[in-house]
């Protein structure tokens, strides 16, 4: 757990003071991941770099599992405090292995534990130790150094952990494979994190809380669901962007909106029996599915009224179909795709479980969930 | 990796030309050198070769490694935090030292210490310095400044910053003012002559005087090789010193 409180920091500059941080309060609880979000300029680094005393507070206290920082040397403070940075910050004159093992030797480790240490973090972002311990951060690409950067950071194991833009120096498309590997891996580790970042969406895939700076103050400390949904002022609505409902879309899973009590025919049902089941309840078509339980077409209105025969024969094929586990996003980007306002949901092995409309997600996003989706 | 073998072939041939080529040219060499009588004469300054090589070799390795046991530490304290800002003042003062002409110092060595090796010595040690230091100096500055960020925020203290990231990342770079201040020095040595320091100059000068173009010949030719060998050790000092990672030679091996 890392909290601030009253945290100020006043640079001296030749036109007199200039406050970078002006008393913050705020609370990372153990295990999760805190974003510190903004322009440049608003004190999101500065306010990270005094947890680890790169830069010393005006005043203010800072509290690490509700110890004061203040009574540490801040040597030691901070070789028990992981740290990443933009530039990643590999020393090229180390190979891949000296450059894990910096503060593990620095903390006193003999040789072989911090080897093993090594090997183990490798083999944790996939990348095969035999291959990769004797290299130098030269002979890696940018992707690959970027990974070492963040097992660099955790490899004294500290509970708590200070990233500042960690994923900045990397091409889209590889930063987003890292976040989902560094989130895989947070869920195993649940280390408190303080995580700057100057990108919402980022943000809002990192963060179980997120505080937006401006000016040196916090503007907004809140779950990213709930950030999207209520800006408290203009500045966050502004900065969160228009599109700020679809971006509550990613943070959603099928399963968060889904119908569950779904009404399906058999095969062999006739079409009779569909056509009660629109009539009685809502549903916009009506799945078949076989013995197993696997959806195998639909039945529409159209379909329903103007035919008779086995429900199977007429069925309509379900052009897609969405996972549980799938963002909404997703989901809706098919169903625009489609040209079509509801689709099956189905489990991990395939079975039917329930069906999605488009009124089901709009009443999902009209309630703050307050909550990131459940791992 | 293919390329460079590929290149390898491809030159085979030409330096199997050029080694007959050389091969043609101390043999000429040779049989010019028998008939002039220059070998007799070489054999009889044989001892005084060998002497003065030696006191050579002295008068460069004492003032060289003087240099380097100096200008390492200064170009290190330059670069600390509370030394910044004397700093370039420090290097202005050392960069006119290099300005004033070699037989200037010697001159000036001389009048202060009076004549033989020490003031020698002298002269050659504040004409390495410059180069080292400077290179020193720099080499540590251009370290990025990511590197000792992450350095100090995973808990290093300053010394362990200096021997782990600092001297290591720019020890190519002091490599190359060890290199030209060498090559100064080697250089340089052979006046150390005309304030009684010895060396090779002796034969040098000496020849010039007398008019005796082996005399010359026997102290310019080992000054030369001198020059070329302890380039080329010192080459190889720093492919195989510096680390791999930090070694633009081995970048990729």
């Amino acid at each position: 757990m890392i909290r601030l409180e009253e945290l100020t920091k006043t640079f001296q500059t030749d036109r007199g003071g200039v406050t970078a941080v002006d008393h913050i309060n705020l609370e990372v609880p153990e295990g999760e991941i805190c974003v510190l979000l903004g322009p440049s300029g608003c004190g999101k680094t500065t306010t990270m770099k005094m947890v680890n005393r790169l830069i010393t507070p005006t005043s203010g206290k800072i509290y690490i599992d509700n110890k004061d920082t203040d009574e540490y040397d801040p040597v030691q403070l901070r070789r028990n405090i992981g740290y990443a940075i933009q530039q990643i910050g590999l020393f090229p004159n180390m190979t891949v292995e000296q450059n894990i093992s910096v503060v593990p030797s620095l903390l006193g480790w003999d040789k072989k534990k911090c080897h093993e240490r090594a090997r183990e973090l490798l083999e944790m972002v996939a990348m095969e130790p035999d291959a990769f311990m004797d290299r130098y951060p030269n002979e890696l690409s940018g992707g690959q150094q970027q990974r070492i950067g963040v097992i660099r950071a955790l490899a004294a194991d500290a509970p708590v952990l200070l990233m500042d833009e960690p994923f900045g120096a990397i091409d889209p498309i590889n930063r987003e494979v890292i976040q989902d590997e560094f989130l895989k891996m947070q869920e195993k580790i649940r280390k408190t994190i303080m995580f700057v970042s100057h990108d919402i969406d980022e943000a809002v895939e990192m963060g179980d809380k997120i505080a937006i700076f401006r000016e040196g103050r916090i503007e907004q400390y809140a779950a990213p669901d709930e950030l999207l949904a209520y800006p408290v002022n203009e500045f966050i609505a502004d900065f969160v962007g228009g599109d700020r409902t679809l971006k509550r879309l990613r943070l959603a899973r099928v399963e968060d909106a889904m119908n569950t009590d779904v009404k399906t025919v058999k095969r062999d049902d006739d079409i009779e029996r569909a056509r009660e089941i629109l009539e009685s309840s809502g549903q916009a078509g009506v799945p078949v599915v076989d013995g197993s339980g696997h959806p195998r077409g639909y039945i529409n209105r159209r379909v329903a009224e103007g035919s008779s025969g086995k429900a199977g024969d007429l069925a309509l094929p379900l052009t897609f179909t969405v996972r549980r586990r799938d963002d909404l996003r997703t989901a809706v980007s098919e169903m625009f795709a489609h040209d079509v306002n509801w689709t099956a949901v189905l489990d991990d092995s395939g079975r039917l479980i329930g069906y999605v409309g488009q009124r089901d997600i709009t009443d999902l996003l009209s309630t703050a969930r307050g909550e990131k989706r459940a791992a | 990796m293919a390329t460079a073998s590929a290149t390898l072939r491809a030159a085979a041939p030409g330096r199997r030309g050029m080694r007959n080529l050389v091969l043609a040219a101390m043999f000429a060499f040779g049989a010019w050198a028998q008939a002039s009588g220059l070998i007799g004469d070489v054999l009889y300054l044989w001892p005084d070769i060998r002497f003065l090589t030696r006191q050579h070799l002295l008068l460069v390795g004492i003032s060289w490694g003087l240099a380097i046991a100096a200008g390492i530490p200064l170009g290190v304290l330059l670069t600390r935090p509370w030394m910044r800002k004397y700093s370039e003042s420090v290097l202005q003062v050392v960069n006119t030292g290099q300005t004033i002409p070699t037989l200037a110092v010697l001159a000036l060595a001389m009048s202060i210490l009076g004549i033989g090796f020490w003031p020698s010595i002298f002269g050659l040690w504040i004409y390495s310095l410059l180069p080292i230091v400077r290179n020193t100096y720099q080499g540590i500055l251009a370290v990025p400044g990511h590197l000792m960020e992450a350095a100090v925020g995973m808990g290093m203290t300053r010394r362990q910053i200096l021997w782990r990231v600092e001297l290591p990342n720019s020890l190519f770079v002091i490599f190359a003012g060890l290199r030209t201040a060498l090559a100064i020095n080697v250089g340089t040595a052979p006046l150390a002559f005309l304030i009684g320091g010895g060396g090779l100059g002796e034969l040098i000068f000496t020849g010039i005087a007398l008019d005796r173009t082996t005399m010359m010949l026997a102290g310019a030719v080992p000054t030369a090789l001198l020059a070329v060998i302890l380039d080329f050790l010192i080459g190889q000092l720093q492919f195989w010193l510096v680390p791999k990672g930090v070694n633009p030679l081995r970048l990729n091996r």
